[in-house]
């Protein structure tokens, strides 16, 4: 684990993140998140991280080497959408038993991707390392280098199990072994002046899909999306683009770095949620390219399609505008999204009364404190009762959070949107802006909440 | 009847089984006021709270210790003590549940031995019950999980006593029963006259209620004071085959006997759990249930058109498995293939002539000519692909509402679970064309040519 260890150290070290930079050296070895609290604690881990950074490349067999708690528990439970290949909702483990434990699950391991290379026949094998096979010692490293001789096509570790850390850390991991073993290994048929990476986008239900269509007519290609709806193929070859865009805040930042180090691929960080957001990253992306040798009308082209599509948006929203005016928003949720959602609820006419940023960088809150102002009602560590309670009050009409903790806001009979990565609907570039706000009118009006929360009648006569 | 074998494959490819540690988890949620804990990486909590959220479309109380490569390495006790402080002081519980993981068990944590000497340290938690379950996520499966967690409870909690409760009795219920399924129960045995005590008892804590006050731990289930009276109950109702060593625990423990229904799906199976009930209370079978009776005898008569010859495909831990593949059997259809997820000896009564302890994979490829697909929701890719209808059944189903209140007990859950399976195939019968006939006897020639 000497390896791993290193690793772990070298992304706590990021020279592209500022706030990481502005530690002092034992801080820095601590890492990015705070340590976890046993009985206290929440949140996925890293080999969590890992999967859900790369499980979106769609022809890749996705192999988990651990007990059946890794995947058993948890598999095709994410959002990511795909236009082609379906394996990677497939799930692969070896769920090790017992006797792999004593004698290590290397054979197993081994057999396993010769099983799936017969049956499957992927372009490639991602072979993730959890606790349990990491503490018993297995080399998946050692073996991910011999089976890919052996079978003659990329076997690549990924070394992320789940007790070095957080999510964030997984992420970072799993940017880390494309950077070693996938991204430069193969050419791209052909290239253009038009080139882009999208690093750190999952394509989650389907919201990459409405971004390309404007990027299509723009005549700029996505080489490789890192790594929704990827191929394989894509993200090997995805070195050849001229500039890249980093969306999930510093989750991927690693892959932007160093791609910009290696292969001198200029990137910039941006968001698809909001209208003036997606304008941006269309104008950037458009000036990055034309930095890198495409025809200068580009520019122009941009705009145009910019002024066109913002206007189209506004109009949408405009007849929504009245009946979300004033509306208060609880915003539960981690990073990136804090500051890109609140400034697209506020075009709509919403009042954030108070946004969470636990998993937020230091720039994250000053970009949201730019848009809210400075009196922000920031929750570094909101409970599950507190957020219950400022609900139950109505101190916010609704909640936008995860998954997890959307009963909360049942419970309370207060309407609940989710923004997460296993939600239904695709809330990025113009039209999602408009989805969004579409989703949160229906869940404000919807008929139901006057009748839930009048009491029964004999309550009420009991009460008077 | 069925041979019984384990997939041999190094690779599990879609897996049915889901791991102990969660098991005994969801049988903790099921006690009152309860926080469970799992001894682990936070990854380990975090996986199953999100299944289980998505399967009752709930809040879950589940906790971690939170171990890191450091603190494995070392030994977990810090962390189980920090845990259980915490725990105490944010949620304050009436029981901590703590079920271990592949990671610490592969290290080698003795929990026993540490809770003793967290309880030293700490007598102020003297009068908070901790319950110690080993379930290695390498071994065994969900259901082995929730049972060894109730086999816990009991050795930790039940006490014996002096003098028997009159009509006093424990329900034991397994992890293939839903809250609605123990909710009926709980109504069939009291329309006896009898007092059950139903252990774990998730109808009390996830059947999807509002409650008025937010609470970080389960709201409902079984109380502390029930499962310390189970001792002085008339006799034990074991509800599923893999609760019979708890049961057994109980009479070492304190004397009380107790009758096993391994399945309460079937009309038989569910006549002699009524007749049992009559002869435990000395009461008559109410009018209601007789009716019900009758009602499902027009069910599986009005039914039976539909299931005959039907070829079926079932993915469901072993108890659940038992009890569908029974029923479906006495209904007239094939069990054409059937895969579980742990040894049980109800297994090679599978009513199949196969039981695979094996994956979806193992399913789908059994499955080519089957009428109808029964597993948990991951079985909708592999349905989607064969082209066959799709009924979900066990955990977790994420992509269906009322998961929780899906009833398949009793007179009243057969009667419905017939319909609904009617339905399907009804739903799913092709329509006849001129080529249809010809089909059929082109087939049945290519068929006796093989023979």
């Amino acid at each position: 684990m000497a390896g791993l260890n290193a690793k772990v150290q070298e992304v706590f070290d990021e020279p592209g993140c500022e706030k990481n930079q502005g530690k002092s050296d034992k801080e820095r070895k601590k890492g990015c998140t705070k340590q976890l609290q046993p009985g206290a604690a929440a949140g996925g881990c890293a080999f969590d991280g890992a999967k859900i950074a790369l499980q979106p490349i769609t022809d890749v067999a996705h192999l988990v080497h651990g007990p059946i708690a890794c995947e058993g528990n948890s598999w095709d439970n994410r959002g990511s959408k795909s236009s082609g290949s379906r394996l990677y909702r497939t799930g692969f483990t070896t769920d090790i038993n017992e006797t792999d434990v004593v004698f290590g699950g290397e054979k197993r391991l081994f057999k396993a991707i010769r099983e799936i290379i017969d049956k499957y026949d992927p372009p490639a094998v991602f072979v993730y390392q959890t606790c349990v096979t990491a503490l018993i010692g297995d080399d998946i490293e050692a073996l991910c280098k011999a089976a890919k001789e052996k079978f003659g096509r990329p076997i690549v570790p990924i070394n992320a199990p789940g007790f070095v850390g957080s999510k964030n850390l997984g992420n970072k991991l799993a940017g880390e072994a494309l950077l070693e073993y996938v991204i430069g290994t193969e050419e791209p048929e052909y290239t253009t002046s038009y080139d882009i990476n999208i690093i750190g986008e999952y394509n989650l239900s389907g919201e990459l899909w409405q971004v390309k269509p404007l990027l299509d007519e723009l005549g700029i290609r996505i080489l490789a999306c890192i790594s929704g709806d990827a191929k394989y193929s894509e993200v090997a070859a995805s070195h050849r683009a001229r500039a890249a865009m980093m969306v999930c805040s510093k989750a991927m930042i690693n892959i932007a770095r160093k791609m910009e180090e290696r292969y001198a691929i200029p990137f910039f960080e941006g968001s698809f949620y909001g209208i003036s957001d997606m304008s941006d990253s269309l104008r950037q992306i458009a000036k990055l390219l034309v930095q890198r040798g495409a025809d200068e009308e580009l520019v122009d082209r941009t705009e145009k399609l910019i002024s066109r599509e913002e206007a189209a948006a506004w109009e949408r929203m405009a007849s929504y505008k009245a009946r979300l005016a004033g509306k208060k928003v609880l915003l539960i949720t981690g990073g990136v999204k804090s500051w890109s959602v609140v400034a697209a609820l506020q075009e709509a006419g919403m009042e954030i009364v108070g946004t969470s940023v636990k998993k937020s960088t230091d720039e994250d809150k000053e970009r949201i404190k730019e848009i809210m102002g400075e009196d922000a009602h920031m929750f570094d560590d909101m409970t599950p009762r507190e957020m219950y309670a400022m609900l139950k009050e109505a101190q916010a009409d609704i909640m936008l959070s995860g998954g997890r903790s959307q009963f909360i806001a049942l419970k309370a009979k207060m309407p609940w949107l989710d923004i997460n990565q296993e939600r239904h609907h695709a809330y990025a570039g113009y039209d999602g802006m408009v989805a969004l706000v579409h989703e949160i009118d229906k869940a404000l009006y919807n008929p139901i909440w006057e009748q839930v929360r009048k009491p029964a009648p004999w309550e009420q006569s009991w009460q008077q | 009847m069925a041979a019984v074998s384990t997939s041999h494959k190094a690779c599990s490819v879609n897996p049915l089984k889901m791991s102990q540690p969660i098991g005994g988890a969801l049988a903790f949620m099921g006690l009152n006021n309860c926080m469970p804990l799992l001894h682990g990486s936070q990854g380990c909590t975090a996986f199953g709270l999100v299944l289980f959220v998505r399967h009752f479309r709930e809040a879950i109380p589940l906790q971690t210790t939170a171990m890191n490569e450091v603190t494995t390495i070392l030994g977990g006790i810090d962390n189980i003590e920090q845990a259980i402080l915490n725990i105490s002081k944010r949620a304050n519980p009436d029981i901590i549940g703590i079920c271990s993981t592949g990671l610490t068990e592969t290290k080698g944590d003795d929990v026993d031995g540490y809770l003793k000497l967290i309880r030293k340290k700490h007598p102020e938690l003297d009068s908070l019950p901790i319950v110690y379950v080993s379930t290695p996520d390498y071994k065994d499966a969900f259901q082995d999980g929730w049972s060894n967690a109730v086999t816990g409870m009991v050795r930790a909690l039940v006490e014996p006593a002096s003098n028997k409760i009159r009509n006093q009795v424990n329900i034991l219920a397994g992890s293939h029963l839903t809250p609605g399924d123990i909710l009926e129960l709980r109504e069939i045995v009291e329309d006896f006259g009898l007092d059950p005590i139903i252990l774990p008892d998730l109808s009390g804590s996830l059947d999807g209620h509002v409650p008025e006050n937010f609470s970080p731990t389960t709201l409902g289930g079984t109380t502390l004071a029930e499962i310390r009276a189970m001792g002085a109950s008339e006799v034990t109702l074991v509800i599923g085959e893999h609760m019979l060593a708890a049961a057994v625990e109980i009479q070492i423990r304190a004397d009380v006997p107790y009758a096993v229904f391994d399945r309460l799906l079937g009309l038989e199976a569910n006549d002699q759990f009524i007749a049992f009930l009559s002869k435990t209370s000395g009461k008559p079978v109410p009018g209601k249930y007789r009716r019900l009776r009758s009602q499902l005898l027009d069910a599986m008569l009005d039914g039976h058109f539909f299931f005959g010859g039907k070829k079926i495909a079932i993915g469901a831990e072993p108890d659940l498995l038992w009890g569908i593949s029974a029923m479906l059997a006495e209904m007239g259809c094939e069990i054409a293939a059937a895969v579980t997820t742990t040894a049980s000896p109800l297994l090679e009564r599978v009513p199949a002539r196969e039981v695979l302890i094996g994956d979806l994979e193992d399913l789908e490829m059994r499955s080519g000519e089957c009428d109808l697909l029964i597993t948990h929701s991951h079985g909708r890719q592999m349905a989607e692909r064969l082209g066959i209808p799709f009924l979900r059944m066990g955990l977790p189903i994420f992509d269906r509402l009322g998961s929780a209140h899906r009833l398949s007990v009793g007179y009243r859950g057969m009667r419905d679970l017939i319909f609904e399976i009617g339905n399907l195939f009804m739903a799913n019968d092709h329509e006849v064309g001129p080529e249809s006939w010809v089909k059929e006897r082109e087939s049945a020639g290519a068929q006796a040519a093989t023979h």
